[in-house]
């Protein structure tokens, strides 16, 4: 992406049809570090990875609870992602108070998606930069969204959003047919081995990654680091046969996928994605 | 002097607030709604009388409506605010069916959202002069649940408005258990329907019964309640009174 006459305002659309700042507010989602997040039709996991600036400062947080029965990962400018959360609460709670009854998921998500819009239509305004990926659960089932700063949403079986994400997206596009079924744990460890996928040969540790389960008869809570750690030890050997196989893969799709990635900027509007 | 009927002190602190009115009293009312849970859902029955002070002037009000696909409501108390009432739940229904995401509001919902504009009125000094009913079925859950102009609710396996409690209420205590028949379900409410009418002065012979399951509605046509007057206490109700009354 280049510096254009068409780029200082949202509200100035380009001859080809696209909000530069909306599309340079997706950059900053991308420049982020990874979220991820996938479900079965009883469970959502949610995972980040938690990059501390030095070693003496702790981690940004990520992963916030927003009900019970929703939680939200966040990539991107992770200040509008407190201020999102906030609202994210304020609309459950309020709904809650009301009806004594859950939000759906699938309309708070509407909601923050329009609330979102209103920052691509008004001069005074600037898009958010964050993305979320919420998890929720609603009548209908498990849910996964993923909320972007242009005002779209989507539904995912699973997904992957922030820097080193496309490595992760390829492990889960290889997996996530299994997931509907997928016990709880095993979507945990599946979480697990995203995550390590955007790590890029780094070891996978407890203190730098955050997951969060939640599912029917189970609140939405943040793993504490000791269940992580468990978990990492208890498949890490195992994965060992794995690693040298999707490595090369893992390599060959990045490359592939950033080629591709510079050449789409000319061309179709990433908004629509 | 000016005798005008007004209800502002000439000093009042209220404002612009003064110029519009609060509910005082009510005009048109209902009388008993009463309503339980049986096997298959919730059963409701509410005579159709429309009473003006101590005249029962309409007798064919219906005083209860479907709201959505899973609940029912049935109001006692001022009937203008009632209709207010269904078009504030008229809104928040189709507002729901607008979403067309697979959710709907269901009768716990239903009811705690009246709770909350019942609540909200009373603390404004402004109420909305009823006492509601609310029953339904909703994925194989029963609920029923009142809520009055002061806003306290709660639910119940059977509950009435007004006259309902004191004279319903306690041959629901009784005879009511869980798994009533439908048959068993509308014998118990015409009984209570039937003390109602001889011992409540604002009821009519004129009544609904309405069953909610999961199925849906359905709100019976009017019929009336077969009495006895002939208990001898009636053919001389004064003879073992003493003195002039």
């Amino acid at each position: 992406m280049f510096r254009n006459q068409y780029d200082t305002d949202v509200t100035t659309w380009s001859p080809a049809g696209r909000l530069f700042q909306v599309e340079y507010a997706m950059e900053a989602v991308k420049q982020g570090s990874a979220a991820i997040g996938l479900r079965s039709k009883t469970h959502v996991v949610l995972g980040c990875v938690n990059k501390a600036n030095s070693e003496l400062s702790s981690h940004q947080k990520k992963i916030f609870k927003v009900d019970d029965h929703i939680g939200v990962a966040i990539s991107g400018l992770t200040a509008d992602g407190r201020v999102l959360s906030r609202y994210m609460r304020n609309e459950c709670i309020n709904y809650s108070f009301t009806y004594e009854s859950p939000l759906p998921v699938g309309r708070l998500v509407v909601q923050l998606a329009d609330k979102a819009q209103v920052c691509t239509q008004r001069s005074w305004k600037r898009p958010y930069g964050v993305g979320l990926l919420v998890a929720g659960l609603d009548e209908s089932g498990a849910h996964l969204y993923y909320n972007c700063p242009s005002g779209n949403y989507f539904e995912y079986q699973a997904f992957a959003i922030g820097s080193r994400s496309q490595a992760a997206k390829t492990y889960l596009e290889r997996r996530f047919e299994n997931f509907v079924d997928s016990p709880r744990d095993d979507l945990v460890k599946d979480a697990l081995m995203a995550i390590r996928e955007t790590l890029q040969g780094e070891a996978l540790k407890s203190s730098i990654c955050t997951v969060a389960v939640v599912g029917v008869g189970e609140p939405f809570h943040i793993l504490d680091q000791g269940t992580v750690q468990q978990m990492i030890d208890a498949f890490e050997i195992a994965g060992e046969q794995e690693v040298p196989a999707t490595d090369p893969d893992a390599a060959a799709g990045q490359e592939a996928a950033s080629e591709q990635g510079a050449a789409a900027d000319e061309g179709v509007a990433p908004m629509d994605i | 002097m000016n005798f005008m009927a007004s209800k502002q002190p000439e000093n009042s602190l209220l404002g612009p607030e003064a110029d519009s009115q609060r509910t005082l009293y009510p005009y048109v009312t209902g009388t008993s709604v009463v309503a339980l849970k049986y096997k298959d859902g919730i059963l409701m029955a509410a005579d159709m009388g429309g009473s003006y002070g101590s005249t029962l002037r309409y007798k064919s009000v219906e005083r209860m409506k479907p709201i959505g696909k899973h609940s029912l409501l049935g109001a006692s108390g001022e009937i203008s605010d009632f209709q207010e009432i269904l078009r504030y739940l008229d809104e928040l229904i189709l507002y729901d069916n607008m979403w067309d995401d697979g959710n709907s509001l269901g009768p716990k919902e239903v009811h705690n959202y009246l709770t909350r504009v019942m609540y909200n009125r009373r603390n404004k000094f402004n109420p909305l002069w009823n006492s509601l009913v609310l029953g339904g079925v909703k994925n194989g859950q029963k609920y029923l649940g009142t809520v009055s102009m002061i806003g306290v609710n709660f639910e119940d396996n059977h509950v009435a408005t007004g006259f309902g409690n004191h004279l319903a209420r306690p041959i629901l205590r009784e005879e009511w258990h869980q798994n009533l028949s439908f048959e068993d379900g509308v014998r118990l409410l015409e009984k209570c329907m039937r003390v109602l009418l001889y011992r409540d002065r604002s009821a009519v012979n004129k009544l609904q019964i309405a069953k909610i399951t999961e199925e849906g509605v359905t709100i019976s046509q009017p019929y009336s309640l077969k009495t006895y007057w002939d208990f001898s206490a009636f053919a001389n109700p004064a003879q073992g009174a003493v003195g002039s009354w």
